[in-house]
């Protein structure tokens, strides 16, 4: 990515909501530099400021300090009219699709276009190429209201899309929807950056998500960046405790088993999990107990990670750090 | 049981109900719903925040509803002579008609135009839809079908009121209700002119629904 383009720079970025009564500080100090064609992921709890920081992205919410530097322009230096324009070369998607209601496909579709002042025949043009993008064609004449939320967010995309944004921006876009789906949104979106090489940020609360799709992945905790780095990197070795608990997701009861030793175990999709685990119970002699195991097969490789139990004695333990080392698994002690 | 000069005081008393209904509801809209377009984005989480504005709007159209209708049509006499040139009949009433119904109509502008899903407001604002762009594709479209449900209750109210300008001479069914039923006690003049009232109140109602259902995409 070294050796791309600065595509979205954001720099001492701070928001700060004040009412009469009130002060909320949901962002603080962000900085982070996203590049042209990648697909980048901000991750963090409810609340962390996630929505808050996309919605600065393309100044929907503007700044209280710090600059945004969008493809070269500083977003606080231009006016009113120049910012609606900008706004065109960046799509946006949400959890909950925010289509029109009162439109069809076809007619959502031509939306944005009729904003950038297209003609309608262009429009229209562009709208089917659109539909055949995200594989809704026999939906053109249909209305939000007679879609599933699969489609509804393929719409949406299709509408995101229609400008020829160099960059979409993506905020909780599959949360509302069932894992399958999701994965088919992830799907799509993985072929709308490869194709037509637009930079995607994907907001999310899922480590899976990430995980799915993104190049790399900033964490975002109490409005302060956490974390930043390459997925796999943060995913094998989180270092902040908000990484740690959003890599174990499901697994945050490891932590109530108290005074007992974790060994946490990485497949990086080098090896296949099961001989893993059975030969290290051969050789080591020790029987282990699975504590917590989230791993996926992939073209027969593992890609995941397993908590085990480590056995009482020290000598046993030994054994089984030293077949992981051995067998080059990464893996790391969990207290 | 009518005569034939009563039935044309009847026929003439629709038309001329119907006539100060509908004059008076298209000019209190091109009124009120600009000032209802204008309550919901001046507001301070609307599309252009204009505090200041929102309350003087706010504050003018609060003071012209706590006014009772009777009132405000014998207090507008001087006033509605000064534009129409007589106080007298249907085209007189129409200016109190408007002046008192449009700020009720810019508040059930108001409150079709909020239902409108924030989220897609934001949608369109991502989309770099400048403000009027967004009133006039996003807010009023997507609003329409309650806009029409609003419309309905507008025109049944001015219909009412108008039926107070019996008392004022105005012209009308109210004026015939009054007239005969009222000052000369003729019961039978006055049961049928509100019959006529309820079927004519029933038959807006009914046209409201319709065209809502037609325009709604929501099923
Ligand atoms: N318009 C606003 N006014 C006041 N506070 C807000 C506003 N928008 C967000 N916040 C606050 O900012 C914080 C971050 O919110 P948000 O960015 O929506 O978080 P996330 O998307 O990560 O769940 C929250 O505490 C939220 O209450
Ligand atoms: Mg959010």
């Amino acid at each position: 990515m070294a050796n791309r383009e600065p595509m979205i720079e954001l720099i001492g970025l701070g928001k700060t909501f004040e009412s009469k009564n009130s002060y909320v500080k949901a962002l603080e100090d962000i900085n982070l530099t996203i590049y042209e064609g990648e697909i980048f992921g901000i991750i963090g709890l409810s609340g962390a400021g996630k929505s808050t920081l996309v919605r600065c992205i393309n100044y929907l919410e503007r700044p209280t300090t710090g600059k945004v530097i969008f493809d070269k322009t500083d977003l606080s230096e231009v006016g009113d009219r120049e910012l609606l324009k900008i706004r065109q070369s960046m799509g946006m998607i949400f959890q909950q699709f925010n289509l029109l209601m009162q439109r069809n496909t076809l007619q959502n579709i031509c939306f944005p276009l009729e904003i950038a002042g297209v003609s309608v025949k262009d429009a229209k043009k562009r709208a089917y190429e659109l539909l055949d993008v995200v594989g809704l064609t026999d939906k053109a004449k249909a209305y939000p209201a007679q879609l599933s939320g699969g489609q509804k967010q393929r719409v949406a995309i299709a509408r995101a899309l229609a400008t020829k944004p160099k960059v979409l921006l993506c905020d909780e876009a599959t949360s509302a929807l069932d894992p399958t789906t999701t994965r088919s949104i992830l799907e799509l979106l993985r072929e709308i950056n490869k194709n037509l090489g637009i930079t995607i940020v994907v907001i999310t609360h899922e480590m899976s998500v990430i995980e799915e799709i993104c190049n790399r992945v900033a964490i975002i905790d109490e409005s302060r960046i956490a974390e930043i780095g390459d997925v796999e990197e943060v995913f094998m070795r989180p270092k902040s405790k908000i990484a740690r608990q959003l890599v174990f997701s499901g697994a945050n009861h490891i932590d109530s088993f108290v005074g007992e030793d974790k060994c946490r175990i990485i497949f990086d999709g080098r090896t296949s999990f099961e001989p893993v685990i059975a030969n290290m119970v051969l050789e080591c002699r020790t029987p282990v107990n699975i504590l917590f195991a989230d791993t996926k097969d992939i073209d027969g490789k593992a890609f995941g990670q397993m908590v085990i139990q480590l056995p009482e004695d020290e000598s046993s333990k030994k054994r089984i750090f030293a077949y992981l080392e051995m067998h080059k698994i990464p893996h790391e002690e969990v207290l | 049981m009518f005569s034939q000069a009563m039935l044309e005081l009847i026929g003439i008393g629709i038309l001329e109900t119907l006539y100060m209904t509908i004059l008076s509801s298209v000019l209190a809209y091109i009124l009120g719903l600009p000032l209802g377009i204008l309550l919901v984005i001046t507001d301070k989480d609307g599309i252009a925040p204009m505090v200041t504005i929102n309350r003087i709007i706010g504050f003018i159209v609060n003071i012209f509803r706590s006014i009772p209708f009777v009132i405000l049509l014998v207090a507008l006499l001087p006033f509605t002579r000064m534009v129409v040139g007589t106080t007298l009949g249907p085209n007189a009433l129409v200016v109190p008609l408007v002046i008192g119904s449009a700020p009720y109509i810019a508040r059930l502008v108001e409150s079709s135009l909020k239902e409108v899903d924030h989220g897609v407001i934001e949608a369109a604002q991502s989309m770099g839809a400048s403000p009027s762009q967004i009133v006039f594709k996003v807010l009023i479209p997507e609003a329409m079908p309650s806009l029409i449900m609003g419309g309905a209750i507008a025109v049944i109210t001015i219909l009412s009121y108008s039926a107070m300008g019996g008392f004022v001479g105005a012209g009308g069914l109210g004026t015939l209700a009054i007239n005969y039923g009222y000052y000369r006690y003729q019961v039978n003049i006055m049961l049928i002119t509100i019959a006529i009232l309820v079927l004519i109140v029933q038959g807006f109602q009914e046209l409201g629904g319709r065209l809502m259902r037609r325009f709604d995409k929501r099923l």
